[in-house]
């Protein structure tokens, strides 16, 4: 039976740590030709150039062979091809498929016709589940272990996926403490912090970006839209305060990373890129190995 | 003192009562049910007035029986629908409607960026809550709240 990775939750804790383990494993010795022979489709109806790279890159380390499309325009979608059948036909040459999509749930649609594994490389506004790997991966780097953590998210919690998929993984593992720190408009929706009342896991939330960050052993940071405001007033009140600048992280704890899931725009000041606790450019290399991982457990390479 | 009032619907001798359906909702029962599509003599009454639902209606079906999960598909629209069992003229067996744990092919998911609503693809919902209702989408993964459900 073949698997896929659609959404974070389609692994369990003891998979999302033998990604870990593998990732580990790939950044010692990032060329490993275990995709020998195989070709991989990377299908990007949406463009996405790092996510891409980042795929194409590890794909490349493993020794595969890629086919696809970087973008729609150049898909066969512009002649109104359906989706299942651009699948139909790429699953019977590819052994391996990574997508994505601007639709939301296209990634589960696309499993269900394919007869080789699918990856998400994101669906819309839904899953996004290899960003959240490579976030643990840097969290479990950094911090040596997914336990017993204090995670502080910054920004826009409402329509940030990556924080939701975050906080979805982070609740399998010991004693988390969230703490989130977004605009009264942006805040973690109902549905993720019921998730957290139903494990007994705790969470404050903040509307000021100010030193309880000193509590923390993780900070990520993701951007505050300006679509995102139904009053453009709002946004010019809060765009300003959900910044982090070098200077903020004086007080904080020694072992404190700082994530994002990029691009950055100017919520991470550049000053805070000469400091010892940014990690947010050796997150993105992460992705590589994390990747190479993923594709490893799916396809079952070693 | 109120005076009760009885509607008399005629009695039928072999077959399915289903009552307490909103008022509202009758003709997609039948649809959903394919009552439209079946020979059987079917009675129904519309309107009548129910201390629970406001207005209700009632379908009786000659010579009709109908399997659980058969019934069942009418749980997102007629949630508290009771079922009374016909035979010989005298109630043989009561049941009540039961909100399956999925829903296939019924309701439509309300998020426009789903991919259901973009290419044909057969729904399907995981009943995360039942009172009210709330449907989560399989595919966009959002849910579909009571007041935002609307049938295919």
């Amino acid at each position: 039976m073949k698997k896929d990775l659609i959404s974070i939750t389609d692994f369990s804790k003891e998979e999302y740590l033998r990604i870990m383990e593998l990732a580990a494993d790939f950044e010692e010795n990032p060329n490993q030709d275990l995709l020998k022979g195989k070709v991989v489709a990377s299908l990007f109806f949406e463009p996405s150039t790092r996510t891409r790279l980042s795929f194409e890159t590890a794909i490349n380390r493993l020794g595969g062979r890629i086919v696809g499309f970087a973008d729609p325009d150049s898909s066969s979608a512009t002649k109104g091809e359906t989706l299942h059948d651009t699948i139909k036909m790429v699953s019977n040459y590819a052994d391996i498929i990574v997508m994505r999509h601007p639709l939301e749930g296209a990634a589960r649609y696309a499993a269900e016709v394919s007869s080789v594994p699918v990856i998400n490389a994101g669906d819309g506004a839904n899953q996004h589940p290899t960003q959240t790997l490579l976030d643990l991966y840097s969290i479990l780097k950094t911090q040596g272990t997914l336990d017993n953590l204090n995670l502080f998210m910054v920004g826009d919690l409402k329509f940030g996926r990556t924080v939701h998929s975050l906080l979805q993984a982070m609740s399998v593992f010991e004693n988390p403490i969230f703490n989130f720190i977004s605009p009264e408009s942006l805040q973690m929706p109902r549905a993720y912090k019921h998730h957290l009342e139903e494990r007994g896991i705790r969470y404050f939330e903040h509307e000021e970006f100010t030193d309880i960050i000193s509590a923390a052993d993780i900070i990520y940071m993701t951007r505050v839209q300006k679509e995102r405001f139904s009053d453009p007033i709002e946004y010019e009140k809060v765009k300003d305060i959900y910044i982090l600048n070098k200077a903020m992280l004086e007080n904080t704890k020694p072992n404190v990373r700082v994530l994002h899931p990029l691009p950055r725009v100017n919520e991470i000041a550049t000053d805070v890129d000469s400091s010892d606790k940014a990690y947010y450019f050796e997150q993105a290399l992460n992705g590589v190995f994390t990747r190479e991982a993923i594709i490893s457990h799916v396809m079952n390479l070693k | 003192m109120k005076k009760k009032l009885k509607l008399k619907v005629s009695a039928i001798k072999d077959g399915t009562v289903i009552d307490h359906i909103p008022a509202k909702n009758l003709f997609k029962v039948i649809s959903i049910l394919g009552l439209d599509k079946i020979e059987n003599q079917i009675t129904f009454g519309t309107n009548l007035d129910s201390a629970k639902l406001g207005a209700k209606a009632i379908i009786k079906v000659s010579d009709k029986f109908f399997e659980d999960y058969e019934i069942n598909k009418i749980a997102l629209i007629a949630p508290h629908a009771k079922l009374n069992i016909i035979k010989d003229y005298e109630v043989a067996e009561k049941k009540i409607v039961e909100i399956p744990e999925r829903i296939k092919g019924i309701a439509k998911c309300f998020n426009p960026k789903c991919i259901t609503n973009h290419e044909v693809i057969t729904t399907c919902f995981k009943v995360i809550k039942t009172d009210p209702i709330a449907l989560k989408c399989r595919y966009c993964e959002k849910i579909t709240a009571e007041d935002q459900i609307k049938m295919l």
